[in-house]
C-alpha cells in the first residue's frame, strides 16, 4: 500500500521543488521585511550593479587600462568630459598614464571584489570548521582555539593582516613575488577575520550539540564529524552568513588600505586602493579626479553592502542586533 | 550483590538489560585558575551514584522521580550517551563497556533506540522527516537499494500513524504529537528490541499524550519491545510500566512491580510523592504536601538523603544511608524503617 | 446570589498579521463570584493565557481586544486607559505566571520589590510597608522571613521563588488574582504546596482566583467552577465536580478520559485523534467537530452556543435549545 504512494512523495520533480521553494521564499517574512525596506533594495540594487559592472569590465568598459599598446600618453591627465579641457571619449577623464578613470575603476573594483569575496570565504571556512570543532568538542582543543583567537583579537585586524602580508612577502622567493601578490593578499586578509565567525559559529554550536536531535544522531553512533557537518553546520549558517555580508565590506576596505599602503596589489593590476593612492599624488596639482571617482567607488560599494548586511543581521537574527 | 555470573536468566526470568552499581559523577568545579585563586574545592556532582535493576524482555520498566533525581542520566547512560564513572550495563548478556570494536558497539547500539522529551528539539529542523527516519538505516547499513529505504520509511510513517508523503515535509509543518511520531518512527527504523523513552509525552498536551501512550503500547505488544521509561508523571508511569523504580537525588530508594507500588507504597518518599499529586478523582483524602525542598545534589544530606523532609527519620537516618534490600517478594526498599522479613533479608537482590 | 466580581461579556481577540486577521478568542462570556476560584483549562493554543492578560490589560500587539466587555465590579475594564489600568493592576487584580525566575528582577532584593509594589498602591510608609513585607512573607511559608526578605530572587529555589511571586500578587490586597500555570515549571512535591497556599491564601484574603492551567488535577484539587477551552472558545463550564466526572461535550468529556488516572490501570486510555487546529485553520461551525466521534451535519454548519445543560451550561448541538 505504502509503494507507489511513497514513490510519487519521493520524487518531486527538482523543477516544482524550485518553484515551491521560490512560493515559500516570496511568502515568508524575511521577503516581506526586504520589500518593505527602500533602502535595502536600493542597496542590493547598487551592489548587484557594482558587481555586475565589475564582472563584465572587459565587455563594458571604454578601454582596456592594461593593454598598454592601447593607451596614448598624450591623454594624460585629461579632465571629465563635461569640463573645459575635457574629452568625451574619457567620461571621468584619465590619469597620469592616459588611462580612462571609467575603465581603471570598473577593473580594479573587479580586483577589490575578487580579493574581498575570496579573502571573505577563506576567513569563513576557517573560521566556522574552528568553531564548529570548537563548539563541538570542547575541552583543551576549545581552550587551545579559543585563546589564539582572544590574543588575536586584542590586535586590530589590520595589523593582523600587515604583519601576515610583511611576513609572507619576506619568505616567498623574489621571482615569484608579483604572481603571489594576490594570493598573499587574500591569505592575509583571510587570516585577519576568521575569529568572529569562530567564535559565533561555537557559541551556536555549543546550543545546538546539546539539543535532542545531535543527541538522537549520537545514540546510532553517527561519526563526530558527519554530525558536525550534516547535523550542526546547516543550523548554524544563519549568523554566518549575516557576519560575511558585512565582513566583505571590511574585507573590501582592508584590501584598499593596504593597496593604499603600497603593500597590496602590484600596481600593474591596480584595484580601487591602488588607484586611490597613485591618485593621491595628483590631489594637490588639480587633478582631483584620478583619486575622487575611485574613492567615491569604493565608498558606494562600501556603504552598499554594509548596509545590505544590517538589513540581513535584523531581518535573520534579531538576537545579534 | 552478584555482578557476574550468567547473564541470561535470574529465577527464569528472560533479562534483557541488566545495571549494576551504576555511578556517574560530573565535575562541576570552577576553572582551575578561580578554584587556585579563590581556593575553592572541586565541585562533584553525584547525578547517579549506585543504582541497580533489570528490565525483562518484553516489558517496561520506568524510572521516576523529581528533577535533579538522576532518571535522565541514567537514560543518557544506557543509551551511550554519557561513559559510566562505574558499574556495569549489560545488554542482552554483553557488557557494554567491554565492545571495543566499532562493528560490535554498532551490532548492540542498533537493537536499542531512544525517544526524547521535547519534540521541537529532536527532529533536525532542516531536513525532511524521510532523511530523519531513514538515517539510522543508513547509518547501520541495514538496507543499500535506495527503493528498498523508501518502502520502509513509508512502513515506517505508516506505522506511527501517519502518511508515506509526509516524509517530503519538514518537522515545522507537524504538530507536537505528530512530531512524537516522526521520533517514534526514527526510533523504530534500526528495529529495536529496547527503546529508552525520555520524558516522552510530558512536553505534550492530554489529548495527545494519550495518543502517543496508545500508540506506544500497541508497538510494545505488536513488535515485543522493552521499554525503559523516564517520567516525572507517575499517573503516566503507572498506566506503562510493569515495574517502576523510584529516585530520589542519584538512588533508587523502591523498586516494584506497578500495581504494588501503587496499592502499597513502602518508601515514605514513594509515599509521600503518591499523596502529593493533584488527583483528578478528587477521592476526598486529605493530602499531606512533602514539607521541605529537594536537597542540593553537589551537597546531599548525610545518611540517607531523604531525611529532612522524611516524617519518619530518626537517628540512624541521619548517620548511615540504608541500602536497597528486598522487604518482599520483588519489593525493594531503601529505608531503615521499613522491616525486612527474615526469610528476605539473605536472599540475593534481584529487580 | 451576589453580583459577579468580574463579568467577562462575549470577548473576541484578534491578531492582525499581514496574512489577514486571526481569531484567538472567539465570543466567550463567564463571571467569576466574589471569593471563588474559576479554573480555566484547555490545551496548548486554546486562548486560555490570552484570555488572562486581556483580562488583566497585558495583552501583547499586535494582539488586541476586538469586540467584547470586561467588567470588574460592574466597571468597564477593558477599554481603560493605560495609567489607570495600571493602577488597577496590582490594586484589584494581580498576576502569577508561569515562570517564577522572570516574573522577578533579579537585580533587586525582593523585599525592595515588595515595598517598592505595597507602596505603590498604599500610603504606606517605608517601614510600615517593609513589615507588611515580611507578614506577607510570612504568609506565604517563606521561614525567616525577617532575614530571607534582603535576599536576592538567584537565592531563592524554584518553589520559593514561587511562594514570593504570590506574596507580590496579594501585596495589594486584590480583589482577583490570575494565576497563569503557577506550577507548571515546579516540581509534583513543591506543586502541592503551591497549591495548597494559594487555596488557602484566597480563602484567608477573601480574594477571588482565575487558575489558568493545562492540569486538570491542579484543577479539580483547588477550583470550585471551571471553563473547558478548544480552540479560542469555551465549550463547557460549570462545577468543577460536575465537570470532571460528568463532562458533558465531547472534548471535554474525551480530556478527561485521556487522563491517565491513578487508581486503575486500563488497557488503553482514551485518545481523542487529530490535535488543536492552527489560528489559520479553524473549522466551521463546531471548531471540534473534525475531532469529535459524535459530529452530524449541523456540527460543520452551525456554530453553537454555550447552553444550560444541568448544572453546566455546554456548547454542543448534542444538547438541544431545550430550557
Amino acid at each position: 500500500m505504502g509503494k507507489p504512494a511513497s514513490l510519487q512523495a519521493v520524487h518531486i520533480p527538482l523543477h516544482r521543488r524550485a518553484i515551491d521553494a521560490l512560493r515559500r521564499a516570496a511568502d515568508g517574512d524575511v521577503f516581506y521585511s526586504f520589500i518593505h525596506s527602500p533602502v535595502t533594495v536600493a542597496a542590493t540594487a547598487v551592489t548587484l550593479l557594482i558587481i555586475l559592472s565589475a564582472v563584465l569590465a572587459p565587455w563594458i568598459a571604454p578601454q582596456d587600462p592594461f593593454d598598454m599598446a592601447s593607451l596614448d600618453l598624450m591623454d594624460a591627465h585629461t579632465p571629465p568630459s563635461w569640463m573645459a579641457d575635457g574629452n568625451p571619449k574619457y567620461l571621468l577623464g584619465t590619469d597620469d598614464q592616459g588611462r580612462d578613470v571609467l575603465s581603471t575603476i570598473l577593473y580594479g573594483s573587479r580586483i577589490s571584489l575578487e580579493v574581498g569575496f575570496l579573502s571573505v570565504i577563506f576567513s569563513m571556512v576557517l573560521g566556522v570548521g574552528l568553531g564548529i570543532v570548537s563548539g563541538y568538542a570542547g575541552g583543551w582543543l576549545d581552550a587551545v582555539i579559543m585563546r589564539i583567537a582572544e590574543i588575536q583579537i586584542s590586535f586590530p585586524a589590520i595589523l593582523i593582516a600587515l604583519l601576515t602580508d610583511g611576513i609572507l612577502r619576506t619568505v616567498i622567493p623574489e621571482a615569484r613575488a608579483e604572481e603571489l601578490a594576490l594570493t598573499v593578499l587574500i591569505f592575509s586578509i583571510g587570516i585577519s577575520g576568521w575569529v568572529q565567525y569562530a567564535r559565533t559559529v561555537r557559541s551556536s554550536t555549543m546550543v545546538e550539540r546539546n539539543r535532542e536531535y545531535v543527541q538522537a544522531a549520537r545514540v546510532i553512533g553517527i561519526h563526530p564529524v558527519k554530525i558536525m557537518l550534516r547535523h550542526i553546520l546547516p543550523n548554524v549558517m544563519g549568523p554566518v552568513l549575516v557576519i560575511a555580508t558585512i565582513h566583505l565590506a571590511v574585507a573590501i576596505i582592508t584590501e584598499a588600505t593596504l593597496s593604499f599602503l603600497g603593500v597590496g596589489v602590484p600596481p600593474t593590476e591596480p584595484s580601487l586602493g591602488t588607484l586611490i593612492r597613485i591618485g593621491n599624488d595628483y590631489l594637490f596639482s588639480g587633478e582631483w579626479w584620478i583619486t575622487i571617482f575611485p574613492s567615491a567607488a569604493l565608498a558606494i560599494l562600501v556603504l552598499a553592502v554594509n548596509l545590505l548586511g544590517d538589513w540581513m543581521r535584523d531581518a535573520l537574527n534579531p538576537k545579534l542586533r | 550483590m552478584s555482578t557476574s555470573g550468567a547473564p541470561q536468566t535470574s529465577g527464569g526470568k528472560d533479562i534483557l538489560l541488566r545495571v549494576r552499581g551504576l555511578k556517574r559523577y560530573f565535575d562541576v568545579s570552577q576553572p582551575l585558575l578561580n578554584r587556585l585563586l579563590e581556593g575553592k574545592p572541586r565541585q562533584i556532582l553525584r547525578a547517579v551514584s549506585g543504582i541497580n535493576f533489570d528490565i525483562q524482555r518484553g516489558h517496561t520498566f520506568a524510572l521516576v522521580g523529581e528533577s535533579g533525581c538522576g532518571k535522565s542520566t541514567v537514560a543518557n547512560l544506557v543509551v551511550g550517551l554519557y561513559r559510566p564513572t562505574a558499574g556495569t550495563i549489560e545488554f542482552d548478556g554483553q557488557d557494554l563497556a567491554k565492545l571495543q570494536r566499532r562493528s560490535e558497539l554498532a551490532a548492540i547500539r542498533r537493537k536499542m533506540a531512544m525517544i526524547f522529551q521535547d519534540p521541537y528539539a529532536s527532529l533536525n529542523p532542516r531536513w525532511r522527516v524521510f532523511n530523519i527516519i531513514s538515517e539510522p538505516i543508513r547509518a547501520f547499513g541495514l538496507l543499500d537499494d535506495k527503493q528498498a529505504i523508501i518502502d520502509r520509511t513509508a512502513q515506517l510513517l505508516t506505522q506511527v500513524g501517519l502518511s508515506p508523503q509526509d516524509g517530503q515535509k519538514y518537522p515545522h509543518e507537524f504538530s507536537g504529537g505528530q512530531r512524537q511520531r516522526i521520533s517514534i518512527a526514527r526510533a523504530l527504523a534500526s528495529d529495536p528490541q529496547f527503546i529508552v523513552c525520555d520524558e516522552p509525552t510530558s512536553a505534550l498536551d492530554v489529548s495527545v499524550q494519550a495518543q502517543i501512550l496508545n500508540l506506544m503500547s500497541e508497538l510494545q505488544q505488536r513488535l515485543g519491545l522493552s521499554y525503559l521509561f523516564i517520567s516525572h508523571d507517575l499517573a503516566v508511569v503507572r498506566h506503562m510500566a510493569d515495574r517502576i523504580g523510584v529516585m530520589y537525588l542519584g538512588r533508587l530508594c523502591e523498586s516494584a512491580p506497578a500495581d504494588t507500588l501503587f496499592e502499597n507504597p513502602r518508601h515514605p518518599y514513594t509515599r509521600l510523592l503518591l499523596d502529593t499529586i493533584p488527583d483528578i478523582e478528587m477521592t476526598g483524602r486529605k493530602r499531606v504536601p512533602v514539607a521541605g525542598e529537594i536537597p542540593n545534589p553537589i551537597d546531599p544530606p548525610t545518611g540517607c538523603a531523604f531525611h529532612p523532609r522524611c516524617p519518619r527519620v530518626t537517628d540512624v537516618c541521619r548517620r548511615e544511608r540504608p541500602h536497597l534490600r528486598p522487604v518482599a517478594d520483588g519489593i525493594m526498599v531503601a529505608c531503615h524503617a521499613v522491616d525486612a522479613p527474615d526469610h528476605l533479608s539473605g536472599s540475593q537482590a534481584a529487580g | 446570589m451576589s453580583e459577579p466580581l468580574l463579568n467577562v461579556a462575549h470577548l473576541r481577540i484578534e491578531f492582525n498579521t499581514r496574512r489577514g486577521t486571526l481569531v484567538a478568542v472567539d465570543d466567550i462570556s463567564f463571571d467569576v463570584m466574589p471569593g471563588e476560584v474559576f479554573g480555566v483549562v484547555g490545551e496548548s493554543g486554546a486562548g486560555k493565557s490570552l484570555t488572562g492578560q486581556a483580562i488583566i490589560g497585558l495583552l501583547e500587539p499586535p494582539g488586541r481586544i476586538a469586540a467584547g466587555e470586561i467588567r470588574l465590579d460592574g466597571r468597564r475594564i477593558d477599554n481603560l486607559p493605560y495609567g489607570q489600568m495600571r493602577r488597577l493592576r496590582g490594586r484589584q487584580i494581580g498576576m502569577i505566571f508561569q515562570d517564577p525566575l522572570t516574573s522577578l528582577n533579579p537585580l533587586y532584593t525582593v523585599g525592595r520589590q515588595l515595598v517598592e509594589t505595597i507602596q505603590t498602591h498604599t500610603s504606606m510608609n517605608h517601614e510600615e510597608a517593609r513589615r507588611r513585607a515580611v507578614a506577607l512573607l510570612e504568609d506565604v511559608g517563606i521561614p525567616a522571613a525577617d532575614k530571607r526578605i534582603d535576599h536576592y530572587p538567584h537565592q531563592f529555589s524554584g518553589g520559593m521563588r514561587q511562594r514570593v511571586v504570590i506574596a507580590l500578587a496579594l501585596c495589594a490586597n486584590p480583589r482577583l488574582v490570575i494565576a497563569d500555570e503557577p506550577t507548571t515549571a515546579l516540581d509534583v512535591s513543591i506543586q502541592a504546596q503551591i497549591i495548597l497556599l494559594l487555596k488557602q491564601l484566597c480563602e484567608q484574603y477573601d480574594t477571588a482566583v482565575i487558575l489558568i492551567t493545562h492540569d486538570m488535577g491542579v484543577i479539580a484539587e483547588i477550583s470550585d467552577r471551571v471553563a473547558v477551552m478548544y480552540a479560542g472558545r469555551i465549550v463547557e463550564i460549570g462545577g468543577v465536580r460536575e465537570v470532571v466526572k460528568n463532562a458533558r461535550h465531547p472534548y471535554a468529556r474525551g480530556l478527561m478520559g485521556a487522563i491517565p488516572s491513578l487508581h486503575r490501570r486500563v488497557e488503553k486510555l482514551n485518545q481523542i485523534d487529530g490535535s488543536m487546529p492552527r489560528l489559520t485553520e479553524i473549522p466551521s461551525g463546531c471548531a471540534f467537530h473534525p475531532r469529535c466521534p459524535q459530529a452530524f451535519e449541523r456540527c460543520r454548519r452551525e456554530r453553537p452556543d454555550l447552553v444550560r445543560v444541568g448544572e453546566s451550561q455546554v456548547a454542543c448541538w448534542l444538547y438541544g435549545r431545550t430550557s
